[in-house]
Formats: structure tokens, C-alpha cells, sequence
């Protein structure tokens, strides 16, 4: 999840300690994983399935392996958790190097799928080939995002991050902005440029010392989720800087930053969460998993005064898939638990125990998921907005560079409006920064 | 046959003060037994110090001089860490391109500037400290405990707190500053700010260490310098300036080279700073050290050709100051 991936450069020190830590932890567990496995192969030991995640999936706290071991009596659950993402991929790349260290299922995040999938394809099974997998049970476009040129599908989607936009009633009152989210949402519906001007709208009648909306980078990864086209097209090249969705999103985002429409601030800073904490802004582009985010950085009072309409067109951010190396002792096993973890029914629980929202669509017509209310949104039936917003993302072509060049635009970039620096200034300097970082 | 002193066991009979009695013939049996241990003392003498040492020079090797060694070779070569083993061969591309680096020089600009502002003030401040607590003071020990306690401190957990500190909107400093009327200061996003912030945070850790130093030699100077000093008329001032400092010469010196050193690899404090921006040193690199860049290159952007290339150039630049720093402190020696 994107939300972990940023805070985490706060603790990077620390997560180098935790890194080696990490690493000297991961060579026991191979060693004991090795040992248990070779029991397991005997008659009467039980078969142990490891998992390698990041952050915190959410399966154990949803009583999922409880559930399996039950159905399946000879099958034994182990989870290695690491806390990072930042220090969980470098690791999981070099034990993919190497071929070893590895967990019978790892999981991958989306910031890193596309890497892995032209990376390491050959080390992963083949997903559309194992029986019983369905295509069709999963969002196309999140299918497409763990699948190869020709065809191979190295991963199995659990959680996506499809964006709507977060709003303050009252503050949207106030300021003369209707409040019912239908509304709202006609507001700007089908046009990135009509929400920049309800923010102009806004901030006309703005209560004094908010802002429309969180933070520049936010809406500028809001915007470029949205388009089909990112920052690479479909043969690999980079063409972020020549594909004119980009630079219009980018121009858009800088005329919002220099009207005074965003905060001047970096999302997930502590600055920022202080303005989520003291209501500093009306709107937000946001996820399901950032309503959790809200809940854990606002005072009680802001309970309930959350709305949530659709965002002008929907993007995604965030979300995590679950791969199965070859090289495991337990591929077989392995495969048939990542199945099952990731099936609608499953996914509908995840979502209603941690707020992950399912790439199943056919988890969108369970109860757990359409009657789904969130503390801060009141009433708001979320599951439904955000499976809407989920079916109409668009199937991006994602790139390995995505995150430096998504990075240098916000942070080496728009943020720089906000400092007075003109768009052209801020387009120059993020172009500089990303083209060093992308040179091999 | 001339007895070698350095494998001969010593004597046990004839060295005594008295003349001892001729000692009896060995038999054959006893002299060969004997050769056995003296070649065993030998080999003892000769090889055991080697085991002795040994551990770090294994340690050394696993842990220095193979990454030494493997980021030179790597530093020829366009790979990435995410494909270590697939090696291209560059010559030297790697280095000549960082002539032509903007970012390498700006983070080299910034590594000298964030060094001349952490570490003068730091030292002059370490000398001021050291020069009270010199003088005869209760809980003595008290307070050189409170001055190496950021010492002691993780890096960390003080950027995390210093960042909080500094932050432009709902910081402490600002909040203090504006009741002298100083309007908000950003301190992450200007570039002078931001050095100096990140510099406050190096002083900070570095004062008391420093501070302690200066206190050992100077507790090691002679009191009669001082009393003849002060029967010449010397005020504390000029006791201060005229004794004290000329005979701290040498430890100045190691601490000055200490300290660039550890200005020349400043990391920690500048990346956990802006730890929003990843690696970058702020929106416009302002406060991007060397070390930050060489970190960014090998660890965000998976580039490990290129960034041993900039260990190696840096480890090039930080043996010319070394040269520098020789020169100069034999040259004050040679004055003194």
C-alpha cells in the first residue's frame, strides 16, 4: 500500500537495522523451514505452507488460515511478516536472484509488479495455467497488471485501491458547495478541469484557513491513475514526458497549487497529517484504505463528517498481489492456498476485518461488502461506491520506473508551485531529476 | 653456535646471579625432546600471533575489502541491483559522465557547505563547554553524562524529533520565532534553511563528544602553566588564549580530521530529514549529501553501476582531503 510505502522513508535508518535483521532472520528461517519441510514429507508430519508479506495483509486477522487448516487438516499455515515494503522487496529480489530464502507465497505490491513480472517471470508459476483459476474472477485491469507480454500471469490479486473523492459536509456547506454526494459528484463528473473549478468555487467562500484540497501531489496522482496512458507505453518505452495526458494533468495540478486550491503540503509528512487532524482541507482524493488513514490521524469529533462521492473519472492506488515461486517445496499446496486466499469470499472478509478492498468483483454483491459503513463516512454505503469506481479504472500500462517517475513529478515537481515557482520551472526540474534517476 | 634471542627460552639455570654447577649431559632421549619443544616454541612464536589476529583480517576481508573490490569491478560495468549478475561493460562511462553530473556536484556543494556550518560552530561550542566544565563544578560528572547523551542517541529517533521541530507550519521553532517577528521559515523547503537544519541536528549529536575531548587534554595540562601565567598578569581570557589553546594544538587537529571525516559522510540526518522525498535531499536536492546520492542511485533507483562509481569517486575526494589534512597539520606541527 502506497500510504506505508511513503511514511516508511521516515524510519529508513531504522529499517536498514531491520533490514539486516531481516536478512539474518530470513537465513533461519530457511534453515527451520528447510527442516520442517523435510519432516513434513514423512507420513505423518503435517505439510507447512510459508508466506512472505509485507505490512500488515490482514489474512491472519480475518481468521483466514484458522479457516483453511480446518478445511484442509494436513495443511500447516506459517506466516513471515516483514514491516516494510522498502526493506521486504530488495530482500525478496535477491532471494529470487539467488533462488533461495524464498517463502512458498510471497506477496508483491502493485509498486513493484511490473518489475517483478519482466524481471522474474520465469521464476514464478503461471497462474493462467493452474487449474481452477478464472481469469474472469478478477478486475481485467488488475489481471493484466501480474501478466506478461505472452500471457504468463505470475500473480494472484488480492487488494486494489480504487480512488473516489473524500469530502468534508460541512465544510463543503460553509463554503455554499452542495453536500449529498450525488451532487457532488455531478459536480464534477467525467472532468478533472470542473473539480478545479469547484475548488475555485470554493475557496471563494472558504471558512477561513482551509484549503479545497490535501495536498498537490495527491491530486496529481489521482488525475494520472485515471488516464489509460501513464508513464510507459505499451512496448516498454518511457514516454511520460511526450504523452500530453501527463503534461496536462501536470499543468492542471500546478493551476490548482498556484490558485491556492491545494495545501502547500507533501502527503503522509507530519505537517500534513497535522492538517487532517486540525480540518485543514475539504477534499481528498482518496481509497478505501485512506478512510483508515483519516480515522488514525483526525480528532473524535471528525467521526461522521466524511462523505465520499465519485472522483471525476476512477484511478487506482495501491494494492497487493500473491505469487507462488517455482523453485518452492510445496508449489501444489502453495497454489491451491494463494487460490483460495484470493477468492471473492475471502477477499468480501478481508475487506470488511481490514479495509482492503477485493480485485474480485465478485465479492461487490456480498453483503460483507455492500453493507459496509466506515466510522468516518457515517452512513455512506462505501462498498458500493468504491466497487463502482473499481469497474470503471481503466487498464494501465504500468512501468518498472513508475514509482521514480510518479515521485519526481510530485515531490521534485508540483510541490514546487506551492513555493512560487512557475509550472514550466516545476515541469523542468522533476524532467531533470526523473531522467538522471532513469539512466542505468 | 650464537644463542638467537628471539626463540631461545630463556635461561632457566645458568642466568642466575650465582655461577651454577655445570649441568649434567643431557641424554640423547632429553635433547631430542627438547629440540621438539624449542621447534614447537618456534613455530608457536612465529605463527600464533598471525592466528591472533586473524579474525579481523578474515572480517576484514569478507566485509571490506570484497565490497571494495566488487564496486570497483561493478563501477565498470551498467547493471542493476535488480540483476546483479548481468553485467554489461562500460570502461569507464560511469565516472566520466559524473564530470557532466549536475546532481553529483550539487550534492558535492552541499556535503562542503552542511560540513563548514555543522562543524565550525560545533567545535568552537564543544571548546566553550569544555572550558566551564573545566572549572571545578558540582555534579560534575552529572553534566558530562547530560553532554555525550545525544551522542548516544539513534540518529533516527533525533532527525524524527528535529523534523517535527522544524516544521514549517506547526513547528516549535517557528512558533518561537514568530514572537521575535520572524514570519514562518521553510525550513525543509529553502535551501539555506534546510542546510542549517540539518546541520543543527549534526551539532546537536556532535558538541558533547567533541566537548569531551577538549575537557580530557585540557585536565591534562599543567597547572603551573596557568599559575605562571597569572603571576605575569594574565587575565582567564588571556590564560585561555595563550595556554590553553596552544597546548590543545594537537587534539584540535584530530578532532578537526575526525570531523571532516564524518561531515564528508553526513547520511542519516539529511535522509530521515525530508524522509517524504525518499532520497532526493528536498524538492530541489538543496540538502542532498553525497552520501544521499550515492544511497539514492544504488537503493531507490536499483542503479549499482552508477553508484559505485560515486563511492569510488567519493573515496578519491576523501583521500585528496586526507593528503590536505596531512599536510596541513605537519605544516602546524613543524610551526609549533
Amino acid at each position: 500500500m502506497r500510504a506505508s510505502t511513503r511514511t516508511a522513508r521516515r524510519t529508513v535508518v531504522l529499517a536498514a537495522v531491520a533490514t539486516l535483521g531481516a536478512g539474518l532472520l530470513a537465513g533461519c528461517a530457511d534453515d527451520s523451514g528447510g527442516k520442517s519441510d523435510s519432516s513434513g514429507g514423512g507420513s505423518k508430519g503435517k505439510t507447512t505452507i510459508t508466506l512472505g508479506l509485507f505490512g500488515t495483509q490482514g489474512f491472519k486477522e480475518a481468521g483466514l488460515y484458522t479457516e483453511y487448516e480446518k478445511l484442509h487438516p494436513d495443511i500447516k499455515i506459517q506466516e513471515n511478516v516483514v514491516e516494510r515494503n522498502e526493506v521486504y522487496y530488495p530482500a525478496l529480489v535477491n532471494h529470487l536472484t539467488t533462488n533461495s530464502g524464498l517463502q512458498d507465497i510471497q506477496a508483491i505490491e502493485v509498486g513493484n509488479i511490473a518489475e517483478a513480472t519482466q524481471t522474474f517471470a520465469s521464476k514464478f508459476v503461471d497462474f493462467s495455467k493452474v487449474a481452477g483459476v478464472n481469469k474472469s474472477d478478477w478486475l481485467d485491469w488488475k489481471w493484466q497488471q501480474a501478466t506478461t507480454k505472452d500471457g504468463q500471469t505470475i500473480g494472484l490479486g488480492t487488494d486494489i485501491g480504487p480512488m473516489a473523492i473524500c469530502y468534508r459536509k460541512d465544510l463543503f456547506q460553509q463554503a455554499g458547495l452542495p453536500t449529498d454526494r450525488d451532487k457532488v459528484g455531478q459536480l464534477w463528473a467525467g472532468d478533472w478541469n470542473k473539480l478545479v473549478t469547484a475548488g475555485e468555487s470554493y475557496k471563494k467562500k472558504a471558512p477561513k484557513g482551509t484549503y479545497f484540497m490535501d495536498s498537490p501531489g495527491g491530486l496529481l496522482n489521482a488525475m494520472i491513475s485515471s488516464n489509460q496512458d501513464k508513464f510507459y507505453d505499451s512496448s516498454g518505452k518511457v514516454i511520460y514526458k511526450t504523452n500530453p495526458a501527463i503534461k496536462s494533468s501536470f499543468n492542471l495540478t500546478a493551476k490548482a497549487a498556484s490558485e491556492g486550491l491545494t495545501q502547500p503540503q507533501t502527503q503522509f509528512q507530519p505537517a500534513w497529517n497535522s492538517t487532517i487532524a486540525n480540518s485543514k482541507f475539504a477534499a481528498i482524493a482518496c481509497p478505501p484504505w485512506m478512510l483508515g488513514y483519516l480515522k488514525g490521524q483526525s480528532k473524535p469529533d471528525a467521526a461522521g463528517k466524511w462523505d465520499v462521492a465519485a472522483a471525476p473519472k476512477a484511478g487506482n492506488w495501491g494494492g497487493t498481489f500473491l505469487a507462488v515461486p517455482k523453485s518452492g517445496k510445496n508449489v501444489t499446496e502453495a497454489e491451491k492456498l494463494a487460490q483460495w486466499l484470493t477468492a471473492p469470499a475471502q477477499l468480501a472478509k478481508l475487506f470488511s476485518v481490514q479495509g482492503s478492498f477485493p480485485s474480485t468483483p465478485g465479492s461487490y454483491t456480498m453483503p460483507l461488502v455492500t453493507d459496509a459503513k466506515n466510522a468516518m463516512t457515517a452512513d455512506a454505503p462505501i462498498g458500493k461506491i468504491f466497487a463502482d469506481a473499481a469497474k470503471a479504472i481503466p487498464t494501465q500500462v504500468i512501468g518498472p520506473k513508475d514509482q521514480i517517475v510518479q515521485q519526481g513529478l510530485t515531490d521534485n515537481g508540483v510541490i514546487l508551485v506551492t513555493k512560487g515557482k512557475s509550472a514550466a520551472e516545476a515541469w523542468a526540474t522533476a524532467t531533470k531529476t526523473i531522467d538522471n534517476n532513469l539512466e542505468k | 653456535m650464537a644463542t638467537r634471542h628471539d626463540i631461545a627460552a630463556p635461561p632457566a639455570k645458568e642466568g642466575g646471579a650465582a655461577p651454577a654447577r655445570p649441568p649434567a649431559k643431557p641424554t640423547e632421549a632429553e635433547r631430542r625432546r627438547r629440540a621438539r619443544l624449542s621447534r614447537r616454541w618456534q613455530r608457536d612464536l612465529k605463527w600464533s600471533p598471525y592466528g591472533f589476529i586473524s579474525p579481523f583480517f578474515l572480517l576484514f576481508v569478507a566485509f571490506g575489502l570484497f565490497p571494495l573490490i566488487y564496486t570497483a569491478w561493478a563501477s565498470l560495468h551498467t547493471v542493476e541491483l535488480t540483476a546483479p549478475n548481468d553485467m554489461q561493460w562500460a570502461g569507464l562511462h560511469n565516472y566520466t559522465r559524473i564530470f557532466d553530473d549536475e546532481f553529483f556536484w550539487n550534492a558535492a556543494r552541499n556535503t562542503l557547505t552542511i560540513g563548514i556550518i555543522s562543524t565550525v560552530p560545533q567545535l568552537a561550542m564543544a571548546m566553550g563547554l569544555a572550558h566551564i566544565l573545566n572549572y571545578r563544578l558540582r555534579a560534575s560528572t552529572f553534566y558530562r553524562v547530560i553532554m555525550l547523551a545525544p551522542y548516544a542517541t539513534s540518529i533516527a529517533a533525533a532527525s524524527l524529533v528535529f523534523v517535527l521541530l522544524f516544521g514549517r507550519d506547526y513547528g516549535m521553532i517557528n512558533w518561537a520565532l514568530h514572537y521575535v517577528g520572524v514570519g514562518k521559515i521553510d525550513w525543509q523547503n529553502d535551501k539555506w534553511p534546510s542546510q542549517i537544519a540539518v546541520s543543527t541536528i549534526i551539532i546537536w549529536r556532535w558538541t558533547g563528544y567533541n566537548a569531551l575531548i577538549y575537557l580530557a587534554a585540557m585536565q591534562a595540562i599543567p597547572t603551573d602553566l596557568y599559575e605562571s601565567a597569572a603571576l605575569d598578569g594574565a587575565n582567564r581570557w588571556r590564560q585561555f588564549i595563550h595556554v590553553t589553546l596552544p597546548q590543545l594544538r594537537p587534539t584540535i587537529l584530530f578532532t578537526c580530521v575526525v570531523s571532516t571525516i564524518g561531515a564528508s559522510q553526513v547520511f542519516g540526518e539529511p535522509l530521515i530529514f525530508d524522509a517524504n522525498k525518499g532520497a532526493s535531499g528536498g524538492a530541489e536536492h538543496q540538502f542532498q549529501t553525497l552520501g544521499l546520492y550515492l544511497y539514492e542511485q544504488g537503493w531507490v533507483n536499483m542503479h549499482l553501476g552508477r553508484a559505485s562509481a560515486i563511492a569510488w569517486t567519493m573515496f578519491l575526494i576523501l583521500i585528496v582531503i586526507g593528503v590536505v589534512n596531512y599536510v596541513i597539520s605537519r605544516r602546524l606541527r613543524a610551526s609549533s
